[in-house]
């Protein structure tokens, strides 16, 4: 892509492309979002972070007008949702969590048939194709069928059709999902790109090195809230200690043959202000390891890594340990 | 939308159905031969391996030869399933399956504009499929081609009516499986007491009555005259019947399909 022919269209509208207030949406007796206020700037990268169940994809859902929300107000793209969302979509690219490019179709041809979806005419349209698929690498693959491509080729495919309509915003649900590392990498390359192109950009992941490494500011959703919002740093800053020393191995000291657990019992809690034991590894979460490593160093059999507290741990203390099937 | 009441609203027709249905149109131009011949082959063998079979028993029925009494039935049988096969496999395909319909709602095109669609394109198809027919049946000389081009506007409109009382199968089909039901206890035996292969004045009068009912029925009505060179009777009502049944269908298949998707 070239730097003077931009993807996407930083609009100059000064309304937040996308702003929710008191957000709520109820399925019975269940209610899967429970109060979300979110407003992302332009330009930036929001990421929301949660569990599977956390509210994330019907949030979305609700913000783009395909269901309507038990209570709270939406605007996309300046226009109140439901009642405009149809309109307001024309200027949103979205990239679903469940592959949906038509098998029927070459490459070219699924940007071709999308375009229309947009009103845009045949001429605009093809005019676009050659730099959509550069920009998802996907040169050579123009009439290739869409059986024919790998999973990282056919997320890329999907992501240069979201931007068919050259969006103000662009929205992904689980963007990642069930790649390998090197096609992830290459997503967030391309991510990267178009945020440092202007684009603003809401996507949910339950990954945190993506959350991380894209997100100008997140929240962590459970349970249909907003748990705590900010940069990854500040969030990281503002809800755990700074630094995390993993205990694991065998552990002789009690007397009798045991674990880190073992040894977090009778002593985690003199160094560590807060610890937590999951399966055969102790967490201690401290703010100056010095002491603990000292006196990690002096147990035999005991092993350990020292590293600074990351997002994960505050995804882990906010949300527990608990699976979510 | 959540509420039952509000899935009930009027449907909001629009012109955006046209690229949505060019979609599917760009499917089906890719197999379009296959396709064809598919839909063309079943009734062309029935109406060959029946009309000359039963056609040596019965030489004659209502004053003409039995293979063309039969012709205006197969034409109206393949358009219904035509239509139906359409908007039931196809389409559940594309609503459940390949989440097509989902793709398209992210793009400022709402669900009532992709049902519509889905209904207008399965007419369509319908009527290239029931094109092939007629160009055979005429090409025999099994027809009267004196009015056989309006054949063309019924079979469009009679498969209009057969896919939106798909459409209400495929807003409630868990699976595939669901749809022989709908085959097995509606199609069959509507094709059976309809007039497809013998007049209705044949069948047992609560059943005759209970056949006048029906959409096929009204169907053969039009095109059986039509096809012999005859214009129809009753045309306002048969054609009533066709269009009420497609219009309602249409309206509780949308009603079904916002319950289902846009919860």
């Amino acid at each position: 892509m070239q730097a003077d022919r931009p993807l996407t269209l930083a609009s100059r509208s000064p309304a937040s492309p996308l702003s929710i207030r008191g957000l709520r949406k109820r399925y019975g007796d269940t209610e899967v979002v429970a109060g979300i206020d979110l407003e992302l700037r332009r330009g930036e990268c929001f990421t929301l972070l949660g569990p599977n169940g956390a509210g994330k994809t019907t949030t979305l859902r609700c913000a783009l007008g395909l269901t309507a929300p038990s209570a709270g107000e939406i605007r996309l793209a300046g226009l109140p949702v439901p009642a405009r969302a149809r309109e307001a979509r024309m200027r949103v690219g979205i990239v679903p969590q469940q592959d949906s490019l038509d098998p029927d179709f070459t490459c070219a041809e699924n940007l071709i048939v999308y375009g229309r979806y947009f009103g845009l005419d045949e001429a605009t349209i093809r005019a676009r194709i050659p730099e959509l698929l550069a920009f998802a690498g996907l040169e050579g693959k123009r009439d290739a069928r869409i059986q024919a491509l790998s999973g990282g080729m056919k997320r890329r495919l999907t992501l240069a059709r979201a931007l068919v309509n050259r969006p103000d915003l662009l929205i992904l649900d689980e963007p990642t999902t069930g790649l390998d590392p090197q096609a992830r990498h290459l997503i967030w390359e391309r991510l990267k790109h178009l945020s440092r192109a202007g684009t603003t950009i809401l996507l949910t992941t339950h990954f945190m090195d993506e959350a991380e490494r894209l997100a100008d500011r997140l929240a962590i959703l459970d349970a249909g809230r907003m748990l705590t919002e900010g940069s990854p740093r500040d969030v990281i800053a503002a809800q755990i200690e700074p630094q995390v020393v993993e205990v694991y191995g065998d552990w002789n000291g009690g007397g009798a043959a045991g674990g880190a657990e073992a040894w977090a019992a009778r002593h985690a809690a003199a160094f560590a202000r807060r610890f937590e034991v999951s399966g055969e590894t102790a967490f201690c979460y401290v703010e100056d390891a010095a002491p603990l490593l000292a006196h990690l160093s002096a147990q035999a059999g005991l092993r350990y890594l020292h590293r600074p507290a990351n997002l994960e741990d505050v995804f882990l203390k906010l949300t527990g340990r608990e699976l979510r099937d | 939308m959540p509420t039952s009441a509000s899935s009930w609203r009027a449907p909001q027709l629009s012109r955006r159905f046209i690229p949505v249905w060019r979609r599917n149109f760009l499917v089906w131009r890719k197999l379009a031969l296959p396709s064809v011949l598919g839909n063309l082959a079943d009734p062309v063998i029935y109406l060959f391996g029946l009309g000359f079979g039963i056609g040596m028993l019965v030489p004659e029925v209502g004053g003409v030869r039995y293979i063309s009494f039969l012709a205006a039935g197969m034409v109206c049988y393949s358009t219904m399933n035509a239509a139906s096969f359409e908007v039931l496999y196809s389409g559940f395909s594309r609503m459940h399956v390949q989440k097509t319909w989902e793709a398209i709602m992210n793009a400022p095109i709402d669900l009532d504009d992709v049902v519509f669609a889905e209904l207008v394109w399965a007419a369509s198809k319908a009527l290239l499929s029931g094109a092939a027919i007629l160009l055979v049946i005429s090409a025999f000389g099994l027809v009267d081609t004196r009015y056989v081009l309006w054949l063309l506007p019924l079979i469009f409109l009679v498969g209009l009516a057969f896919a939106a009382l798909g459409l209400v199968m495929t807003a409630l089909a868990p699976s595939y499986d669901f749809f022989m039901y709908y085959f097995t206890l509606f199609i069959t035996p509507m094709t059976l007491v309809s007039g497809v292969f013998f007049p209705i004045e044949q069948l047992p009068p609560a059943l005759r009555a209970a056949a006048t009912l029906l959409p096929l029925t009204h169907a053969i009505e039009l095109a059986r005259p039509l096809l012999l060179g005859r214009l129809p009777e009753h045309v306002a009502l048969h054609l009533s019947v066709i269009a009420g049944y497609g219009a309602a269908a249409f309206w509780l298949a949308l009603a079904l399909t916002r319950r289902r998707l846009l919860k």
